[in-house]
């Protein structure tokens, strides 16, 4: 009975696509006669996997490293295990968190104009908002998006993943240190800042003379980590060894 | 796609999907035994939550465009700017490729966002012109630009957190600013509230099961 069941949900394996042979299309799983979907006991449950994007059902079918699972349907991304991401990911969190330490101390950019000069730090960037009455709020606001939920971010990344890494079981309240991280996703803006840097450097370049300063650069270093922060990280590959 | 007739949601197979770590639960189940995540088939009044963050941030980004971002003060003359008035300002002394972006990420981005929200929300009610493909195209398209527009806000954090050259010259952030890192943020949750999944339902049938007979098996 249970066997029947089983062989209900039996997908077939994934195949590398002719045209991108990285990316192996989920084949859907077969539907179940109506009488049985009831049925379906935990350990079917727990292979099975759903879009999180349109809710269709797949049996997981691990990919090989270095290939995806993507929906049929909607092509979201459902599985990207690569090699060793896990020590990637904690190198990568570890040089976000010295980074933006560091530009935060440090002048980004410096100004010369009619024989005075001016050099500004993230912090000044936040706390020019403070001295502005109502917009206190935002001085907050811009310090808590560049620098504080980064390096949150980073170090929740770090809590999670080094004992997955280390083969140890999972820290304490892993799963909602990585919860927490997951719901900051679109709240850490440090590359966002880098890019306003720029922006901000061309807007006066007529009005005086602007030099980029070291925090400048770490910024923009920031930039090219959070890219690969985020294509790196398989998300159900963290919530699948979190569950053992 | 070439499979789509084997295709069954979870809905349709009497269970309940989590959206943040993909594990499958049977139906009525409250929260994911994995991460945690408060499951939910479709998230309820999801509809109404995006109309209101939507609604908030159209508010929010009036003031944003009629008051001045930026206040700037030199030896010769003190000048209020609005985001509009301060592209006009740059095309006039030929900056056009600046006056350019500053338009196309503070009002054409914007604006779109707005559009493209509420063309998704009705599209769900009402079916839209666009394939599904499409809508789940803009829909990832409008998430990951919404962040972007904070750039804005950050760049007078860095205009008046620098030019502070006593007389010389003096930039100091308008209310503007405050109004509209507020749009940005509200658009941004607007859009986190849309439930990505009502785009793809094919009818809107709520009852999970039993399945209708006579379905393809």
């Amino acid at each position: 009975m249970l066997g029947d069941e089983r062989a209900g949900v039996h997908a077939r394996a994934p195949r590398p696509q002719p045209d991108d042979r990285k990316t192996a299309r989920m084949s859907a799983a077969r539907p179940l006669p109506p009488h049985r979907t009831a049925a379906l006991s935990a350990e079917d449950l727990a292979g099975l996997i759903a879009c999180p994007r349109c809710d269709a059902v797949y049996r997981a079918v691990q990919p090989g490293h270095g290939e995806r699972a993507v929906c049929a349907r909607c092509e979201t991304v459902l599985i990207a295990p690569r090699r060793r991401a896990g020590q990637q990911l904690i190198a990568v969190a570890l040089a976000v968190v010295v980074l933006v330490v560091a530009a935060t101390m440090a002048p980004f950019l410096a100004i010369e104009a009619g024989g005075r000069a001016h050099a500004s730090s993230v912090l000044d960037a936040a706390l020019a908002f403070a001295t502005a009455g109502p917009a206190a709020f935002l001085a907050l606001a811009v310090a808590a998006l560049i620098v504080f939920i980064p390096v949150l971010r980073a170090l929740l990344v770090i809590y999670v993943l080094a004992p997955i890494v280390a083969n140890r079981p999972p820290a304490p309240r892993a799963a909602a240190a990585f919860r927490l991280s997951e719901d900051l996703r679109p709240w850490s803006m440090a590359e966002i800042f880098a890019i306003g840097c720029a922006v901000a450097l061309v807007k006066i370049a007529d009005l005086a003379q602007v030099h980029f300063g070291p925090a400048f650069w770490m910024f923009a270093a920031l930039v090219g980590l959070v890219v690969v922060q985020d294509g790196f990280m398989c998300r159900y590959s963290v919530w699948k060894s979190l569950e053992r | 796609m070439e499979i789509a007739g084997a295709l069954r949601t979870a809905r349709e197979m009497g269970l309940v999907a989590c959206t943040r770590c993909t594990r499958v639960w049977p139906g009525g189940t409250a929260r994911c035994g994995r991460c945690g995540h408060r499951l939910h088939s479709r998230e309820p009044k999801a509809l109404q939550r995006v109309w209101a963050w939507w609604a908030v941030g159209l508010i929010a980004y009036l003031p944003a465009n009629l008051w001045p971002m930026l206040e700037t003060r030199t030896l010769v003359l003190s000048q209020e700017s609005t985001i509009v008035g301060g592209a006009v300002d740059l095309a006039r002394h030929g900056n056009w490729g600046i006056a350019l972006v500053i338009l196309v990420a503070s009002v054409a981005i914007p604006v779109g966002k707005f559009l493209a929200i509420a063309s998704l929300a009705l599209g769900v009610r009402g079916g839209s012109a666009l394939p599904r493909h499409r809508r789940q195209q803009l829909y990832e398209v409008v998430e990951y630009i919404g962040r972007w527009s904070m750039i804005d806000v950050f760049v007078v954090a860095i205009l008046a957190s620098l030019v502070q050259l006593g007389a010389v010259a003096q930039v100091s952030p308008g209310p503007a600013s405050l109004f509209f890192a507020l749009s940005v943020i509200f658009t941004m949750l607007s859009a986190q509230a849309f439930d990505s999944r009502l785009i793809w339902d094919e009818d809107p049938a709520p009852l999970a099961p039993p399945l209708p007979e006579g379905r393809p098996a």
